[in-house]
């Protein structure tokens, strides 16, 4: 067997170029020079310069996540990895496939505290798919395939490789990625044929049937995602969506209900409620999708496809569950409705529905945009207007806007939704954008972002400038943490305990400071023209957008209620009432 | 469909004997909040570099299930069997019990340790060191009756288990 013998660092770029990667988001250190310096000596593999390790791996999520391919990113030993760490969890959370290569000290070093040592592999051990510490060099190029092999099957995930910096200098035999079998990791795709066949008799013999579908879908690519609308369309059920799955199904379809869960539409929670079939494909009855757990639509048969067997039964016990990826038994299930002939019982259907058009009468999204201030939903819902003919992607940080970006931002295709959805991580959305705005240079990028969520990876603005990098920051600025003030509000008293942001940064001058253009807007009337000279800039922008800061995110379940109990806020009323026009304010 | 009642379940996992494995078991047991009652470790084929870990835990049937699943899923993990549903099976485990006494009460602590074939595997003019083999009720027992006689330490090396008849994991 052909083996060449390189160096170390030379190992792991060969590895990188031989598994397609050709952005590698990072920062340098000590323990990772030599791998520094094989990269300024190639070609292949362009690295883009972050200017803090969380942001590397958000980075290379948006990346990930815009793309279907794997993320990457490097950084070094210590502190590079213990930085890493949020972005680490953050994906794990979310399932996205990222490989994180940590220096180390050299290995006669390990264990002795040495400077810029962390146990790393420990560290990493619960926020990772997987990880590897590599001691041996004749190990290095075995471990660097397996590791592509592990993020990306099954359900992805980010896997961590720790590089001592004497390996990284050392002879190392390279063997190419068609050498490498993984012994024992080698998830199954297919689901089970005959659970297949039930779940479909099941689906077929309902009356109030609901599709409820996750990231999962997205993960299994666009294709699934076709089959997921074929399929749909098929059966004529209604489905809804989760946070990560928003983009699996299109939006403007009239089979959709929205999103699911705390701050889903009414129509969609109260059909997960009211069900007597439930199929969930690619979602994990996570505990802000299902409320309280106890209520949780009582009265329905539960289908569950997933591709990892521990999602299936964790929260909620299903009646049959599929383990395997999407795409394929969502094609298999396709297969057996038309062999068989199914369909399901038009007359039920037509009642379900017409309960269902009964729930979308309430216009749980409605708001009422008055003539002095700037409502943060009509900011979305007009960026989503201005930006129908463009292709655009949307990423977020976390809070209220983000659950606004949620509800209001019309996803029609996968791939185009970037948030932190499991974890939750304040100062995703910048970095994220980067990186979806490096897989597509032509695209728009979007972020939207809160005053308080935009500070906590604001360095990464001179990465922008750097790279040229053209993404719009948009901040809905209520000077709060908004969702954290919503809680406090409903929940303690209105006792807003630390949640103001008393003192911003002028976001226009910072970004004159960083060397791109910053704009602000507080009159509603200036409000599309902002949004369409953000747009015409050609060069990243920082839009600062004075909302109402009095604004709550509705619906709402509030924590420990089921979905029946929802709050819908203020009930769309007064003259200002706007219904139902093309790109305006109601749903 | 709720089922709350706790049962002990004893699995078997088959693992690569690589550096971190049993950290990434015991991870996920303290991480997730899963039971353990006893885990034993040690490798059983030199030759292709494998673990068996045996895992003694409780929880209700779906808690059960998950762990399962998620040992499952952990990469270097082979197979993962649970012995408690998988049919009969043979659970051992071996203590070392020092029991310090003199008199009668020293007297009385060898014919205990003869009728559970515990042997003495080490003695002094006041001290016994007891080895048992068995399963870990008998042991329980044992200890039991060793407690007035003078039973001052205990080591023991947790449960190893296996299938009966041809039943393989």
């Amino acid at each position: 067997m052909a083996e060449r013998i390189m160096n170390g660092s030379e190992v792991v770029l060969q590895a990188l170029t031989d598994q397609g990667v050709e952005v590698v988001f990072g920062y340098p250190g000590g323990a990772v020079l030599p791998l520094y310096d094989e990269i300024f000596k190639q070609n292949h593999i362009r690295h883009v310069l972050v200017r803090h390790e969380q942001a590397a791996v958000h980075a290379a999520e948006g990346y990930a996540r815009s793309t279907g391919k794997v993320g990457c990113v490097l950084v070094t030993s210590g502190p590079g990895a213990t930085n890493a760490v949020t972005g680490l969890t953050d994906a794990l959370l979310d399932s996205i496939p990222i490989i994180c290569l940590t220096g180390q000290v050299p290995t006669h070093l390990i264990g002795n505290d040495a400077f810029q040592e962390a146990d790393t592999t420990g560290i990493t051990r619960p926020c990772t798919k997987h990880n590897y510490l590599v001691k041996e060099s004749s190990k290095l190029a075995r471990t660097m395939h397996e590791a592509f092999h592990v993020a990306t099957h099954g359900r992805p995930g980010p896997v961590v490789i720790d590089l001592p910096k004497d390996i990284l200098v050392s002879p190392a035999p390279y063997i190419d990625p068609s050498q490498v079998q993984h012994r024992t990791y080698n998830p199954p795709v297919k689901g089970d044929r005959s659970e297949i066949e039930k779940a479909v008799e099941i689906l077929a013999s309902a009356k109030k049937p609901v599709l409820y579908c996750g990231g999962g879908v997205i993960n299994s690519g666009p294709q699934a995602c076709k089959l997921l609308a074929e399929f749909t369309r098929l059966t004529g059920a209604p489905i809804t969506l989760t946070l990560m799955g928003l983009g699996a199904y299109p939006a403007s379809d009239k089979q959709y209900l929205g999103m699911l869960g705390m701050h889903g539409t009414y129509e969609a929670n109260l059909a997960m409620h009211d069900c007597d079939v439930m199929v969930a494909i690619g979602a994990r009855f996570d505990d802000r999708v299902t409320g309280n757990i106890d209520f949780f639509s009582p009265g329905s048969t539960k289908i569950q496809i997933d591709i990892d067997p521990s999602s299936i039964n964790k929260n909620v016990a299903v009646d049959v569950g599929i383990v395997g990826d999407v795409g394929h038994v969502i094609e298999d299930m396709m297969k057996i409705w038309k062999a068989k002939q199914y369909s399901i019982n038009q007359a039920a259907l037509d009642s379900w529905w017409s309960e269902i058009e009964g729930w979308r009468e309430k216009r749980c999204l409605s708001y009422v945009q008055p003539a002095d201030i700037i409502k943060p939903q009509h900011v979305i819902r007009r960026m989503h207007a201005l930006t129908r003919d463009r292709k655009t992607f949307i990423t977020t940080d976390v809070g209220q806007h983000q659950m606004w970006a949620a509800q209001h931002f019309g996803f029609e295709h996968p791939n185009e939704w970037m948030t932190s959805g499991g974890l939750g991580t304040m100062g995703y959305g910048l970095p994220a954008a980067m990186g979806v705005q490096v897989a597509h240079p032509d695209a728009t990028v979007i972020c939207f972002s809160g005053d308080a969520s935009i500070m906590m990876n604001i360095q990464e603005c001179a990465t922008l400038t750097q790279y040229r990098l053209p993404v719009k920051t948009i901040i809905l600025n209520n000077r709060y943490m908004g969702m954290v003030r919503q809680w406090q509000q409903l929940l303690h008293g209105s006792r807003y305990s630390e949640s103001y942001s008393e003192t911003l940064p002028d976001f226009v001058k910072l970004a004159d400071a960083f060397g791109f253009t910053g704009l602000t807007c507080k009159d509603p009337a200036d409000l599309d023209a902002t949004l369409q000279k953000m747009l015409d800039i050609d060069g990243p922008v920082i839009v600062d957008i004075a909302v109402d800061d009095k604004e709550n995110c509705f619906p709402m379940i509030p924590s420990g209620k089921p979905h029946n109990e929802m709050l819908l806020g203020h009930e769309t009323s007064g003259d200002q009432a706007i219904d139902s026009d093309e790109g305006m304010v109601l749903v | 469909m709720k089922e709350t009642e706790i049962s002990k379940h004893t699995i078997s996992v088959l693992v690569d004997n690589e550096a971190g494995v049993l950290a990434r078991v015991i991870g996920l047991f303290s991480g997730r909040g899963y039971n353990i009652e006893s885990l034993t470790v040690a490798e059983v084929d030199a030759g292709s570099r494998l673990s068996r870990i045996t895992v003694v835990t409780s929880g209700t049937p779906m808690v059960i299930e998950q762990i399962k699943a998620q040992l499952g899923r952990l990469v270097p993990i082979h197979k993962v069997s649970d012995l408690t549903l998988a049919g009969p099976s043979v659970e051992r485990e071996l203590a070392l019990v020092k029991v310090i006494a003199t008199g009668e009460k020293r007297v009385e602590s060898l014919r205990i340790a003869d009728i559970f074939k515990a042997r003495a595997v080490d003695a002094t003019n006041t001290s016994f060191i007891f080895e048992i083999i068995g399963s870990p009720e008998k042991i329980d027992a044992f200890n039991k009756l060793m407690e007035p006689l003078g039973l001052s330490e205990i080591s023991r090396t947790g449960v190893a288990a296996i299938s009966r008849g041809t039943l393989m994991m």
